[in-house]
């Protein structure tokens, strides 16, 4: 909440407006291009780019910790990692890949296409957006320090107590991911927070929610899921903080705790968790789908109510990861009732784009290919998931690699691959070159190949009765041949990812030698492709108006009395010239993201090594809460490109009077 | 979707010329984005509470130390407890007040809020001391580790609020909150009274509910 400035932005009449001094704060920072202005931004499409960047290199430390713990399995007995080592190393890969990896390459599609495919300029909050980036930032880069800092968390990703308790664990690991954790989820929570009311107050003419592009929707529920599921978490890690920290009894069997208590806390925030996660990359192959059949998606109200039935039916399903904790027939047999139908909204998906596909002219790039990619690898993922649904088979399957290998199927297989489809099919639109596309289907078949390879052996080793979570095994339980597989497919995998990062660079130095990629390089069907690529800062001018789903595609095709599919109009003519931008008024930098999120792991050191330290931190959290407050809305100086003087003095006469209403409306951005 | 050849304005330029092309007047809500992010903020603290409360429910029946029967004071508590409730009016009257444009009216009815709010924490405190020095410290029992976090998490959040107040008395003083910003008032008192109505339930459930 911000109380701002009663002032209009744009001068008038070209007044000049020397001397002009916010109270007590500095002037707002104006760099618009340049390092220092990444620091300050607010523009979604930068601050998606940082989110998306920031995930691939926690990707790359997961990566590496997922490598480590397939070379400890390489053969029996290995002996590269002590159980120790080991035990922190799986912890931070599944909690990395989880909180720092899935969750922000979400975020990032979120921040970056949102307002772009409800024909927004911005965000509702541009400054919590930039706050909500830095706080996951700072919360990862807080939980990682923990490696220096005496050692990294061992307790699983899903820390059960009180086996993470004191006695069990002594060293600060999981106070750090407790901490940690805290604020990535105060950053989910703003974020959440601003890209709902964003969707909901933002949208262009015309763009009623039936006529959202499907990423939008599923982002939106995704949204509201982080929304109710991050204080669930934030409610159980604050209990284990204050046993951990200060000898609370939450998770003390002796003063007669429940151990229970945290499981149900932990999953009821986790399995929604696990829709959120899904469902971003649910949206982004319902954009690539239709993109490359050249069809309309198949029954585009099913796809959006079944996303928003996930996101209901995802809160009464959590005990299915407790059937074996003894929570009674009556609550087992409830959940496993529930945990069946939850698949039916997914089938509903399934059927949804392969019907999408069907009859329609495939072409298979690389985002198609890695759209596809999910739809049978999630399949896979899904199919081994509903078999959890039968307790007795779960009760089997427990902690063992058969669970290892159901969840990857999902989240790699599923989420991952999406994401990679993604990238591929909107790097164009974000940094104004294509990637490669014959190492992008390189990149794509290696990629499901070792993917295949790692995962699918766990569910023979997990069936076999490999335990999850432990350091090493014995000869002669026939585990050798099939963990020397998944290993072999770990490496594959991870020359697929170097492969992709190669492409990001080897396509951006061809790219110098190639005619400049245009708006809509796939013949696309959602708005976000009328703009010119790279994404212009002001993103629409002027705003499109919406009159149906596709509308983009509409504006370029008809169909003729028979059906057949007729060009209308060239994609020159409907797609967007880049502008000066002039007159279009955007929210300006702010120092004020940055320090407030960068307080808060001062307060989390504080509390782990000593109060004065926290003091320290809450000192500058407070004084970043009030100049955030205390800035203006915006500079008045910082006006957008050429509103120099003699653009006032040409225009000078307009805009003063019948304009000056809009003007204040549109320059009061709060947040 | 058997859209026939038409000769609909396909151009981009068409764009520019509807009629709501340049800026819209309103939010497409017709509820501002601050007040839909604080009312969005708020459905979320409800899982917050919920999770403590639920904790607490589990944990109220001590395996040692004092028990709940022995240690609440009612009386106490329901009257400190209707000292809060008593500053929801005066929020009220002050977000009333900002919106007739009655400035200095409305500073005092902040004022009163904070005041009241104040008094309610001066309560909290005084209870928590009596009930350290009764013998139901915060690692006493499970009781009293719940009841503690609880009870504090919700006196956090009263002393969030009274900031929140106390910045808008300073804020209003400097002549920052004019009358088109009343909406800013109206959105603290939204968090006061969401802060009140939890006193209500964490109250019901803590003290009233007999062990």
């Amino acid at each position: 909440m911000a109380l701002t400035e009663d002032r209009p932005l744009a001068l008038p009449s070209g007044d000049s407006n020397d001397g002009y001094t916010p109270t007590g704060v500095f002037t707002r920072p104006t760099a618009e291009t340049g390092p220092r202005s990444w620091f300050t931004t607010v523009d979604h499409k930068k601050i998606g780019i940082m989110y998306g960047t920031a995930a691939i290199f926690f990707f790359i430390v997961g990566g590496v910790e997922a490598l480590l713990i397939r070379m400890q399995l390489w053969s029996p007995r290995g002996t590269l990692l002590s159980a120790n080592l080991y035990n922190q190393i799986y912890t931070m890969h599944g909690t990395t890949m989880v909180f720092l990896v899935v969750m922000p390459i979400g975020a990032a599609f979120a921040n970056y296409l949102i307002p772009l495919q409800i024909g927004a300029r911005d965000v509702a909050f541009p400054r919590i957006n930039a706050f909500s980036f830095w706080a996951f930032l700072a919360g990862g880069v807080f939980l990682n320090s923990s490696w220096f800092l005496g050692g990294g968390a061992d307790g699983g990703w899903f820390m059960y107590a009180p086996n993470s308790g004191v006695i069990f664990s002594p060293t600060n690991g999981i106070d750090f991911w407790n901490l940690g954790l805290l604020i990535t989820g105060i950053a989910s929570l703003t974020g959440a927070v601003n890209l709902i009311v964003t969707v909901l107050n933002m949208r262009a003419p015309g763009m009623t929610l039936m006529r959202m592009p499907i990423f939008t929707w599923m982002a939106l529920v995704s949204q509201f899921l982080l929304l109710f599921a991050i204080p669930v978490l934030t409610s159980a890690q604050v209990l284990l903080m204050l046993d951990r920290l200060f000898d609370a009894n939450f998770f003390n069997v002796a003063k007669g705790a429940n151990p229970l208590l945290w499981q149900h806390l932990f999953w009821i925030f986790g399995h929604p968790e696990v829709y959120l996660m899904i469902l971003p990359a649910f949206g982004l192959v319902s954009e690539i789908l239709p993109t490359f059949a050249r069809k309309p998606i198949f029954g585009y109200p099913f796809i959006v109510f079944s996303g928003i039935a996930i996101g209901f039916m995802g809160w009464g399903v959590w005990a299915h990861h407790m059937f074996v904790s003894g929570i009674g027939p009556i609550s087992v047999t409830a959940f496993s009732l529930t945990t069946m139908f939850i698949a039916v909204p997914t089938g509903v998906k399934i059927l949804n784009w392969t019907a999408t596909m069907w009859g329609g002219k495939l072409n298979f790039s690389a985002p198609m290919l890695f759209s596809i990619g999910l739809v049978t690898m999630f399949t896979i993922g899904g199919l081994s998931g509903v078999m959890h649904s039968v307790a007795p088979m779960d009760t089997q399957q427990t902690d063992t690699y058969f669970i290892v290998a159901h969840f990857h199927y999902v989240l790699f297989g599923g989420a991952f691959f999406g994401f990679m489809g993604a990238f591929y099919f909107y790097w164009p639109k974000a940094f104004g070159y294509m990637l490669n596309e014959s190492i992008g289907k390189a990149n794509f078949w290696l990629m499901l190949l070792g993917f295949n390879l790692t995962f699918a052996p766990m569910h023979v080793l997990g069936l076999q009765g490999m335990s999850r979570r432990i350091y090493t095994y014995d000869a002669g339980y026939g585990f050798e041949f099939w963990n020397k597989v998944a290993t072999i497919g770990a490496f594959t995998l991870a020359s697929s990812i170097a492969l992709f990062i190669f492409n990001i660079f080897y396509s951006k130095s061809k790219a110098k030698t190639l005619p400049p990629v245009g708006p809509d390089p796939w013949d696309s069907r959602t708005i976000e492709w009328m703009t010119p690529s790279p994404t212009p800062v002001y993103n629409f001018d002027p705003i499109p108006t919406v009159t149906r789903v596709d509308d983009f595609w509409y504006r370029k095709y008809g169909e003729t009395k028979d059906g057949k599919l007729v060009r209308i109009a060239s994609t020159a003519e409907v797609a967007q010239k880049r502008t000066d931008g002039k007159g279009i008024h955007l929210p300006s930098p702010s120092y004020w993201p940055i320090v407030l999120a960068f307080g808060l792991p001062i307060v989390a050191y504080g509390l782990i090594f000593s109060l004065w330290l926290a003091l320290i931190g809450g000192i500058v959290v407070v004084a970043a809460l009030y100049g955030w407050i205390m800035e203006p809305p915006d500079d008045p100086d910082a006006v957008h490109d050429d509103h120099g003087p003699e653009a006032h003095a040409s225009d000078g006469g307009d805009a003063a009077v019948p304009d000056s209403a809009d003007a204040v409306k549109e320059v009061e951005t709060v947040g | 979707m058997a859209e026939t050849l038409t000769s609909r304005p396909t151009l981009a330029d068409a764009d520019a010329h509807q009629a709501h092309a340049h800026i819209e007047a309103d939010t497409n809500t017709g509820i501002s984005n601050t007040k839909l992010g604080m009312w969005l903020f708020l459905a979320s603290e409800c899982l917050l509470f919920g999770g403590l409360i639920t904790t607490y429910l589990l944990y109220r029946r001590p395996l040692e130390g004092p028990t709940p029967d022995e240690i609440f004071d009612i009386p106490f508590t329901s009257t400190s407890s209707f000292v809060l409730l008593m500053s929801s009016l005066t929020m009220v009257l002050a977000v009333s007040a900002i919106e007739r444009g009655e400035h200095q009216r409305m500073r005092v009815w902040l004022g009163a809020t904070a005041v009241l709010g104040a008094t309610f924490m001066a309560g909290q405190i005084y209870e928590f001391t009596v009930f350290v020095r009764e013998g139901l410290g915060f690692t006493t029992s499970r009781f009293s580790s719940a009841f503690y976090t609880l009870t504090g998490f919700h006196g956090i959040h009263v002393t969030v609020g009274i900031i929140m107040l106390v910045s808008l008395v300073l804020l209003s003083l400097r002549g920052k909150i004019p009358e088109h910003k009343a909406e800013t008032v109206e959105i603290v008192g939204l968090y006061w009274h969401f802060v009140d109505v939890v006193w209500v339930v964490i109250f019901a459930v803590v003290y009233l509910i007999p062990t």
